[in-house]
């Protein structure tokens, strides 16, 4: 009876805020946190919870591309976190323009967002992928950065398609499809005629840009690191 | 898959022995085991949380359903104008405006036959008595609202604001185990879903039978247990499935409705709730099943 108590407590934690959810749950909260998305699309939360119940299939996928990098390896090892208290902003503020850290820098000002909005994983069952998500939750904002795209509606679909091709995460995939519902016929133009295609094309010919130690590469030129990627530059 | 299944059974109640009564520091707080102290902080924590969508996550977990057990509570209760009525965890307010309908209702009728009898009266004299009797529409009718969480009575507030309810109607921030009222004030007192968050409900009890008037009488309105067996088990399924998520999808907060049902799972049957409330001194104490016994009434008279 003690035991059951104990497993009902559900507590099997395999990092801290982790949720453990049975498959009827994750399905359940994949339909009801998409309908929530679509239907208020300022709930970040639950775009986030759609992308870790839905990546069973993507999210390993991207752990293995990680592996077979040398790069990629060590970021898995080593596990940095893109936070404020462990960025030194002042030191990126001061390097030269056009460097990925003064860039980084410039878009968090400009849009006016922080690295550390970037909800947790709850949902996902391995601690190792908990930390890819993470991992690609704090790279998304650099990915904004070297595409040259603003955080709004337009920017943030340029960016989903990019990243539905680079990680074949099925929330991103949902998102870039969606995400125009909500523009205009002009910005759907533009999107369609010319920031789409680019971001496809870069997409597909970008090695995974979540192999990048970014933080050690802060005094990189964006145009430079764009070229070692593979992504076109911006329309 | 072996999780799964144990989440979908239910426990058989071992710590029930020690729920609610004065026995030592352990408690329960859902399935997990705190101290008192830390469950009282925790369960407020809750309901700070979920005071914002509190009312939207009713009518989502219980499909609008809360709304009819709340009625059948009111309508039970039969209040007449003049009540004074105590709402204990009324956080919300449900129950109060409610009540207030009530009473305002039963006045309008009380108002419409007396000007029946009057009918050989002029025209003036009838107008005179009824303007009277307006500014009395709930008849010396009151509620007091107490609630020991501030942004349950917050959102409580607004709602009254919102919704134009204002005579007859106060709000007090106060302890279901430690009333701030004197004893023998209230007619009749009234805890809907709320003694199952109190952390010794044996002190409620006896609080609730100290502020009542003798003649006075106690309605609770709480989940209870459901004994048929494989509407138990669909109870169940719905319970730790589906309203775990709901409460993430909507209020973005799963713990919190977590705590929710297994507190339910946690709460004392329908035969021994009805035995704390004798132990408190309460007469003719009975309960009334809705739903199969998902939810009950209880009921009693300090006589």
């Amino acid at each position: 009876e003690e035991e059951m108590e104990e497993e009902m407590e559900g507590w099997h934690q395999l990092y801290p805020g982790h949720i453990p959810t049975s498959p009827l749950q994750k399905a359940l909260l994949a339909v009801g946190s998409a309908v929530m998305a679509l239907y208020d699309p300022y709930r970040h939360d639950m775009v986030a919870v759609l992308g870790e119940t839905t990546g069973c299939l993507a999210l390993p996928n991207l752990r293995d591309k990680m592996k077979n990098h040398p790069e990629g390896y060590r970021i898995l090892r080593e596990r940095p976190c893109i936070r404020l208290s462990t960025l030194d902003m002042a030191r990126l503020q001061g390097l030269p323009d056009g460097s990925l850290g003064r860039e980084y820098v410039r878009f968090l000002e400009d849009n006016k967002v922080s690295p550390d909005t970037r909800m947790p994983p709850k949902f996902v069952d391995d601690e190792e992928l908990a930390y890819v998500i993470q991992r690609y939750r704090e790279v998304h904002d650099l990915m904004h950065t070297l595409l040259g795209m603003p955080t709004n509606m337009l920017g943030e679909v340029v960016v989903k398609w990019f990243e539905a091709i680079q990680t074949g995460l099925p929330m991103c995939v949902l998102g870039a499809a969606f995400g125009p519902v909500r523009l205009s016929t002009r910005k759907l133009q533009v999107l369609a005629t010319e920031l789409v295609p680019w971001a496809i094309r870069s997409g597909l010919n970008a090695s995974c840009v979540l192999n990048v130690y970014y933080e050690q590469r802060w005094e990189q030129p964006v145009k430079s690191l764009r070229e070692e990627l593979g992504i076109f530059p911006p329309p | 898959l072996c999780r799964c299944r144990a989440l979908l059974s239910r426990p058989a109640g071992a710590p029930r022995a020690r729920r609610g009564l004065a026995a030592g520091p352990e408690m329960h707080f859902g399935f997990q085991t705190v101290t008192e102290e830390e469950r009282r902080e925790k369960i407020y924590q809750v309901f700070e949380n979920v005071a914002k969508k509190y009312d939207v996550m009713n009518d989502s977990m219980t499909l609008g359903i809360h709304r009819v057990w709340k009625d059948i509570l009111v309508h039970k209760m039969n209040p007449c104008p003049g009540t004074l009525l105590l709402d204990v965890a009324g956080g919300t307010g449900d129950i109060a405006f409610r009540f207030i309908n009530y009473v305002r209702s039963v006045r309008k009728r009380q108002l419409q036959r007396k000007l029946k009898h009057h009918q050989n009266l002029s025209w003036q004299e009838i107008f005179e008595s009824y303007q009277k009797d307006e500014f009395n529409s709930l008849g010396d009718s009151q509620v007091v609202v107490c609630d020991i969480n501030r942004e349950m009575l917050k959102v409580g507030k607004q709602k009254a604001q919102h919704l134009g309810y204002s005579e007859g109607l106060s709000w007090v921030l106060g302890n279901a185990e430690e009333l701030p009222f004197d004893d023998d004030k209230f007619d009749v007192y009234t805890i809907a879903f709320g003694i199952r968050n109190v952390t010794r409900i044996d002190l409620a009890l006896q609080e609730a039978y100290r502020v009542l008037k003798p003649g006075g009488r106690f309605l609770c309105l709480e989940f209870s247990h459901v004994s048929n067996p494989l509407l138990s088990r669909l109870y169940d399924l719905y319970s730790f499935q589906v309203i775990p998520v709901l409460g993430e999808v909507i209020a973005g907060d799963w713990r919190s409705y977590q705590y929710l049902v297994e507190s339910i799972r946690q709460f004392p049957p329908q035969e021994e709730l009805k035995a704390m409330i004798e132990d408190a001194g309460f007469f003719k104490v009975d309960y009334e099943n809705l739903n199969f016994g998902i939810v009950a009434i209880h009921s009693g008279f300090k006589l």
